[in-house]
């Protein structure tokens, strides 16, 4: 839908796509690996077929997650590189919170929080697919001591990755203008000259 | 196995007591490991009982046959040839199964309600109705004993034939013992014959003869008389002080709760903010620059198509 044709492409269709497959999987696991997380989410597992076809599914969807998390993630890395003013707004981040970024550091497509989360993802989805392999006994035997770290691992960067998955939802909840960005691919000039004024200008030609 | 008559004390994956108004009588397996001969009828009994046939395999040149625990052999004479000091032989065998531990590893990593009960009379037993082949009762377990069947995808091991006990008959393997290397009773009676046994063995020399009921999981109710108990790993690396490992409590203990109070912190605190700080929007003024930078242009437009 072009409901102005002034509006800004933020991601392609196949960026889109990327990212949806990648959200499906990951809210699908959240929600089957929880149910075994412990037991006052069990009854999840009805949403899967039953309690069985929940443990036989789950780390399919799990390698299906990792790959597309793979693609995601080369395509992404470079525009999340940390750089100064990333620092600047992370320690600034307060003021972001607290409902006033009048005087954040002008931001490029992403800001520094974007980038922590880009990253803390990263290094989340690596254990928990590695540790998620070890734990899967169809498939890999591996020591037992192994398998009891695994188990701890992966269920502690479940619980780290759902975290930051509220944020994310949250942050583009909260920021109105947003979800457009990842449904059909546009945001408004206004949007993106108020959060990411920096690629603004690089995407417009704009030197205000 | 299920049979539901006998009182349940605990049951897996859940977080209201269990019924437990009923006391029933502890129950105990003891093997006494020096009147054990290897002739593997309590293995033969075990499958009899409850009929269950592990394939024919390989020998790998050991007498262990099979030479692993299986979903359909629950128990395996383990045989250890073991030097003495003096430059003699023993030949230790150890009769391998389910210990039935008082604070069972297997119950608590089951994350499936019902799949694994311990029984009042200190049996844990596997509800395979309920399980969901996880596994976790085996990455729980500090003896190694579930196992997955290929057939089904279910966990299994010796059930303390929970079904014969409940109606008052010893298990198969401890009736069908001809050296009587097998008891079954209750666990104070079993201790108190061990006693015997053990001051038996102090008198022939064995010094270090003991029982084996390893605190670090509460006691268990499959015991062994030990003619080496200072020595368990003789006895094909019976463990000298098993718990349930560290790594597993860290797993399943008190992070679980705090981590979903973390998360339920985390969703509703999003949903506070948004109701007392508001929406993140466009400022007005960034909207009406860029409208009439539309309109601008809309113009410029038509003046053009003029
Ligand atoms: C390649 C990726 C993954 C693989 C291979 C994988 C594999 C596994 C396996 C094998 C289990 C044991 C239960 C079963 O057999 O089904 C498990 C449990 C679990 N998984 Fe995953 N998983 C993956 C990704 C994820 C993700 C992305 C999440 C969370 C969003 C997640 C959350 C959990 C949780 C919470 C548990 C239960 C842990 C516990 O019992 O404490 N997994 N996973
Ligand atoms: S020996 Fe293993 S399977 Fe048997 S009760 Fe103890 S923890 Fe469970
Ligand atoms: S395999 Fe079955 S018995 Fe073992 S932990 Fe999983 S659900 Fe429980
Ligand atoms: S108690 Fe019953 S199930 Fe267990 S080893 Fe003996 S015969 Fe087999």
């Amino acid at each position: 839908m072009i409901r102005n044709p002034r509006d800004i492409q933020r991601y392609n269709a196949s960026e889109r796509a990327n990212h949806w497959v990648v959200g499906i999987c990951f809210i699908l696991l959240a929600l089957s690996g929880l149910a075994f997380f412990h037991p006052a989410f069990f009854p999840l597992t009805q949403l899967f077929g039953s309690p069985t076809w929940t443990r036989i599914l789950h780390p399919y969807i799990g390698v299906v997650m990792a790959v597309f998390f793979l693609i995601m993630t080369l395509r992404f890395a470079r525009l999340n590189y940390i750089a100064q003013r990333d620092i600047e707004w992370l320690k600034r981040v307060g003021e972001m919170v607290n409902g006033d970024d009048h005087n954040m550091p002008e931001q490029g497509k992403y800001n520094g929080g974007q980038k922590m989360l880009f990253w803390g993802l990263v290094l989340g989805m690596s254990l928990i697919t590695i540790t998620g392999v070890l734990m899967w006994r169809s498939w890999v035997t591996v020591p037992v001591g192994v398998i009891r770290v695994a188990s701890v691992v992966h269920a502690a960067a479940a619980v780290f990755m759902i975290g930051l998955i509220i944020m994310h939802v949250y942050a583009a909840i909260w920021t109105k203008g947003t979800i457009r960005a990842m449904l059909y691919g546009t945001v408004t000039r206004a949007w993106a000259k108020q959060h990411h004024r920096a690629w603004y200008r690089q995407v417009t030609g704009d030197k205000r | 196995m299920a049979l539901q008559s006998l009182d349940i004390k605990r049951r897996s994956a859940t977080t209201t007591p269990s019924p437990q108004a009923r006391e029933t009588l502890e129950v105990a397996k003891l093997i006494d490991v020096s009147a054990c001969i290897g002739c593997k009828a309590c293995q033969a009994a075990c499958m009899e009982w409850n009929d269950i046939r592990e394939e024919v395999g390989t020998n790998v040149g050991v007498y262990d046959n099979p030479n692993d625990l299986t979903a359909h052999q629950w128990t395996v004479m383990r045989f250890d040839e073991v030097e003495t000091d003096d430059g003699g032989l023993e030949w230790l065998i150890r009769k391998d199964g389910c210990m039935h531990c008082e604070d069972p590893g297997c119950l608590k990593a089951c994350p499936s309600p019902g799949a694994i009960i311990q029984y009042s009379n200190g049996i844990v037993d596997f509800h395979e109705e309920n399980c969901i082949g996880c596994g976790y009762c085996i990455t729980g377990c500090p003896f190694n004993v579930p196992r997955i069947s290929k057939q089904d995808g279910k966990a299994y091991k010796c059930t303390l034939c929970s079904d014969r006990v409940a109606v008052g008959q010893a298990p198969a393997c401890a009736k069908v013992c001809p050296t009587g290397a097998i008891q079954f009773g209750s666990k104070e009676k079993m201790k108190e014959y061990a006693e015997t046994r053990i001051t038996d063995l102090k008198e022939r020399g064995y010094d270090n003869a003991g029982l084996y009921d390893p605190a670090g999981v509460g006691g268990t109710h499959v015991m062994y008389v030990l003619h080496h108990a200072d020595k368990p790993a003789l006895y094909h690396n019976l463990p000298k002080d098993p718990t349930i490992s560290p790594t597993v409590s860290l797993w399943k203990g008190i992070t679980k709760p705090l981590a979903m109070a973390a998360l339920g912190a985390a969703a509703l605190g999003s949903l506070f903010h948004y109701v007392m700080k508001g929406p993140n929007e466009v400022s007005k003024e960034l909207e009406d620059e860029m409208e009439r930078e539309d309109e601008r242009l809309r113009a410029l437009e038509k003046e053009n198509a003029k």
